[in-house]
């Protein structure tokens, strides 16, 4: 709990209508997307600008008390959950676009600003900021950053890191301090920019960002492939890439996901197929035009049973939205969906779909697969029911195979969705400890009284489950 | 204030009547946020979202915290717009949720005087009895048309009124006299080749402050080509109180309502109010712990339509249909759209008006604030919303705004008071458009 005199100093900053901490307003801000987690803050802490954020962080820092930043609460690794009480410091005053520089080709926002309005505003322009996780519409630039989220566009052009140019960033003993910039070429020290991205508010709180955007692809075309067979679908999608092509988008949806998100969007999705590839080209017409050409071609060398080129871009948005929505749409079958994000090098999709689902046998749990398939990054989603302890017990054991498998092939435990709280027990599967040794210095050194989202990213040895603690 | 043992005996009730898997079923994504209008209007404040609303149930069942003031400031905040539902790609029906954990706090939180004083008049005494109604539109009228209104605006005695309590009282239309209340049909006859026999929900407010707007709807249906039976014995939908924690009398009127038509014979249930249609289809679910109503509730569910949706139906935009030249915009009732997913219907209607040019405003089917009585008890946040909305409508550069349901229309008329637009704007219910064109394209040449 907060001191009566650490209330009043942090309400003197940010005003008495940014502090909340009745038992209404914490526990609101006591949970994000990830299932099994959730811990009361001490207070809602909403500063108004850069200055006023230092001000709280060094007071913080006095005082030993933790920060959460957090944008909307769409994230999926436990990542913005307060586990060890604490503030949960929100950006709703912080939402703008400084500016869009079309000489240079960035944008400068604020942390606060909803991903896709950031997208609308850059499009109106005519330029382009590619990384579009499913959250876009919710999510925030800053949870972006701190996550390096990903996307469906992740495949040819990357994800929020390759994006960032530079920061303003906010260290817990007060600093301020500016990272790159609007500079093609910047070697003046170490990368701290890509330092911070992603750094999941383990280490200051990012509170400006410069963005790098590209010119909008002339054209897209966009085409469903379907299969009788899981496996065919993802040898399918490693024929593509081996063959030299690599689409903006290069999705993979299994039956339930088909059937859940057709109930939902129903916009004719087919659901008597074992699985679909979402296949997206963007460019000149051209180069558009021949790679579509190839990858149905290849599509149907490997199989596929049909390969439906959306007719226009209000039907392939219609497709695209709805991928988008295959997660939430899942928790129409059980009332507990838990997703993970293994992934795995693009040529081993195939060997690592067949291996979820040998796993889901082993452990006898139900798994449901959909994910960017094209980058190597899966989302096997379990479907059960908080309720039952032994099912959620066995739920753990065939997420671990699932890691140890991922790692073994050359992969990673979590591809964009973070390590939080709820893949801090299996970092060290990637790491190793040497590795997390050295990412503790690091910690160490910008946070040496651990005020920023503790419990995160460092696991302690067991995976521990979280309930609320009022 | 929430007594100690109201707050026990309302976590009690939530731990037995709300509905667990249900609760359950919102896995937090968020999806929502981005529709929710008074989590936009608060500045992104969770509590204040349907996610968020969600967790302080699940809170509150799960004895994590007491249903202390804050919840019910949540929970009293919310619109019950259920623009959330539509978006939520888990299927949360979140408007029951909403219903149920409202029923539990008001039947069991001694409320203050005045706040029972209000809702005692308009849940028990007026709107389910339909000549107590008539009588109430017959004063609002004698007020109107004697020199009451002039008198009492004249003397200042409005001041005394809040501002939006005021400026409503400037809004209300002008009524029927009681003579005219009391003589209303029960038949009418197709007039031309019959094509439907359909029975109309004439409504408790829409019957007598906005009889026009029913005799219109009757008509166009005439015109259509059905066949109407107006059964007598109907009664208030029970909206008003389902929203608002008054469900044992919802189902009372829901009761009434079912066996009022289930010998009509109909095809169709007609309704011409987004927020009565939504709630007859909910009948099914309200009254779904009764044996005896629960299949007598879903067969009358089912038969229940929009006036824009069966007369899109019966091809009623193929018939000529004109206006002088001016914009117009819609205005979505969220009801209608969110919980009978009738949006495209009036669309097709009103872009087949010749002379007229449709523009779409953004964020149409975001609600205007009106909700039931909420521009009333919350007017606050409810005028916020509206503000947002007049923005909106301005941008269209309309002359009409065309609404589906009574309360919007209220609330829209309100919305141009209280943006001194009066001169060059209008609002209409889509049937009275719809009339108003039928019978411009039917005026000989030259009139």
């Amino acid at each position: 709990m907060l001191n009566e005199a650490l209330k009043r100093q942090l309400t003197a900053i940010v005003g008495p209508e940014n502090f909340q901490d009745n038992k209404a307003s914490r526990l609101v801000y006591s949970y994000d997307a990830t299932p099994q987690f959730q811990s009361m803050p001490d207070a809602v802490v909403a500063p108004r600008n850069t200055e006023e954020t230092a001000s709280v962080l060094k007071l913080c820092n006095e005082n030993k008390v933790p920060i959460v930043p957090r944008g909307s609460g769409t994230n999926l690794s436990a990542g913005t959950t307060p586990l060890n009480g604490g503030i949960v410091l929100l950006f709703k005053h912080m939402q703008d676009i400084i500016e869009i520089d079309e000489e240079n080709l960035t944008i400068t926002v604020q942390p606060g600003l909803i991903t896709l309005d950031m997208i609308h505003a850059v499009e109106a322009k005519g330029l382009f900021y590619p990384p579009d996780p499913s959250s876009m519409k919710i999510s925030t630039i800053g949870g972006n950053l701190n996550e390096n989220s990903g996307g469906l566009r992740g495949l040819k052009y990357g994800v929020t890191r390759d994006y960032v140019m530079g920061l303003e960033v906010v260290l817990p003993n007060g600093d301020i301090i500016r990272t790159g910039g609007k500079l093609a070429k910047d070697v003046a020290g170490y990368d701290l920019t890509r330092l911070f991205v992603g750094s999941e508010g383990t280490l200051g709180v990012i509170t400006e960002a410069t963005l790098k955007l590209v010119p909008i692809p002339e054209t897209k075309k966009t085409m469903l492939a379907l299969y009788e067979d899981i496996e065919a679908a993802a040898e399918a999608v490693s024929s593509i890439i081996a063959h030299r092509i690599i689409p903006t988008t290069l999705e993979f949806l299994d039956r339930p996901t088909l059937k859940v998100v057709e109930e939902f969007a129903q916009i004719g999705l087919p659901t008597d197929i074992e699985a679909v590839l979402l296949i997206e080209q963007d460019g000149p017409e051209e180069v558009v035009e021949r790679d579509i050409a190839k990858i149905a071609a290849l599509c149907r060398e490997n199989q596929a049973i049909q390969v439906d080129v959306a007719k226009s871009e209000v039907e392939a948005d219609a497709l695209r939205t709805a991928r988008r929505t295959a997660l939430s749409a899942l928790a129409r079958l059980k009332p507990t969906t838990i997703l993970e994000d293994a992934t795995v090098p693009r040529s081993k999709i195939a060997e690592m779909v067949r291996a979820i689902n040998d796993i889901a046998k082993e452990y006898d749990v139900e798994i449901c697969t959909f994910g960017h398939a094209g980058d190597g990054n899966l989302h096997p989603t379990c479907l059960t029911d908080v309720r039952n302890k032994e099912e959620i017990h066995r739920v753990e054991q065939a997420f671990e195979a699932i890691f140890h498998k991922a790692v073994e092939l050359g992969g990673t435990i979590t591809g964009e969705h973070g390590v939080g709280a709820m893949k801090s027990p299996y970092l060290h599967l990637k790491l190793g400890e040497e590795g997390i040794a050295a990412m503790k210095g690091i910690k160490q050194a910008f946070d040496p009284n651990n005020i920023m989202n503790p419990g995160k990213v460092f696991a302690k040895s067991e995976r521990k489950r979280v309930v609320v603690q009022p | 204030m929430i007594t100690v043992q109201e707050k026990k005996r309302i976590q009690t009730e939530f731990q037995d009547k709300m509905d667990y898997d249900e609760l359950l079923n919102c896995m937090r994504c968020g999806f929502c946020l981005p529709s929710c209008p008074t989590y936009i209007e608060s500045g992104y404040d969770e509590a204040h979202s349907p996610r968020g609303r969600i967790a302080l149930m699940k809170a509150v069942v799960d004895g994590d915290i007491e249903p202390d003031e804050d919840v019910k400031r949540s929970l009293d905040m919310c619109l019950g717009c259920r623009a959330c539902e539509p978006v939520c790609p888990s299927g949360v029906n979140y408007g029951h949720l909403l219903e149920q954990a409202r029923d539990i706090i008001y039947q069991n939180h001694q409320l203050t005087a005045s706040t029972k004083a209000i809702r005692n008049i308009a849940f028990k005494g007026l709107f389910p009895n339909q000549s107590r109604m008539r009588t109430m539109t017959g004063l609002l009228g004698f007020y109107q048309r004697s020199g009451l209104q002039k008198a009492a605006r004249r003397t200042g005695l409005m001041k005394f009124l809040p501002e939006n309590l005021r400026t409503m009282e400037q809004v209300l239309p002008e009524v029927p006299s009681l003579k005219q209340l009391k003589n209303r049909p029960d038949h009418l006859p197709s007039l031309v080749p019959q094509k439907k026999k359909v029975a109309f929900f004439s409504g408790c407010l829409m019957d007598s402050m906005f009889m026009a707007t029913n005799d219109a709807t009757m008509k166009l249906l005439q015109y259509a080509g059905c066949e109407i039976v107006i059964p007598d014995s109907q009664a208030c939908c029970g909206a008003l109180h389902g929203h608002s924690g008054e469900k044992q009398q919802a189902k009372e009127l829901a009761k009434r309502n079912i066996a009022a038509f289930e010998t009509s014979g109909a095809d169709y249930i007609i309704t011409n109010a987004g927020g009565c249609g939504a709630f007859l289809t909910d009948y099914d679910h309200l009254l779904k712990d009764d044996p005896e109503w629960a299949p007598r509730a879903a067969a009358f569910a089912v038969k229940i339509k929009d006036i824009s949706s069966v007369l899109s139906e019966l091809e009623f935009d193929k018939l000529p249909l004109e206006l002088p030249e001016q914009i117009i915009t819609y205005q979505d009732s969220c009801h209608l759209k969110n919980v009978q997913k009738t949006f495209l219907e009036p669309r097709q209607l009103l872009q087949s008006i010749a002379g007229a040019q449709y523009k779409e405003m953004k964020d149409a089917d975001r609600c205007c604030g009106s909700a039931g009585i909420y521009n009333i008890v919350e007017s606050e946040m409810s005028m916020q919303i509206l503000d947002y909305k007049m923005e909106q409508v301005q941008d269209t550069m309309a002359k009409t705004i065309v609404t589906a349901n009574p309360g919007c229309l209220l609330q829209m008329k309100l919305g141009i008071e209280r943006e001194g637009l009066a001169d060059n704007m209008r609002v209409v219910h889509i049937v009275d458009l719809l009339l108003e064109a039928y019978e411009y394209a039917r005026q000989p040449v030259g009139s």
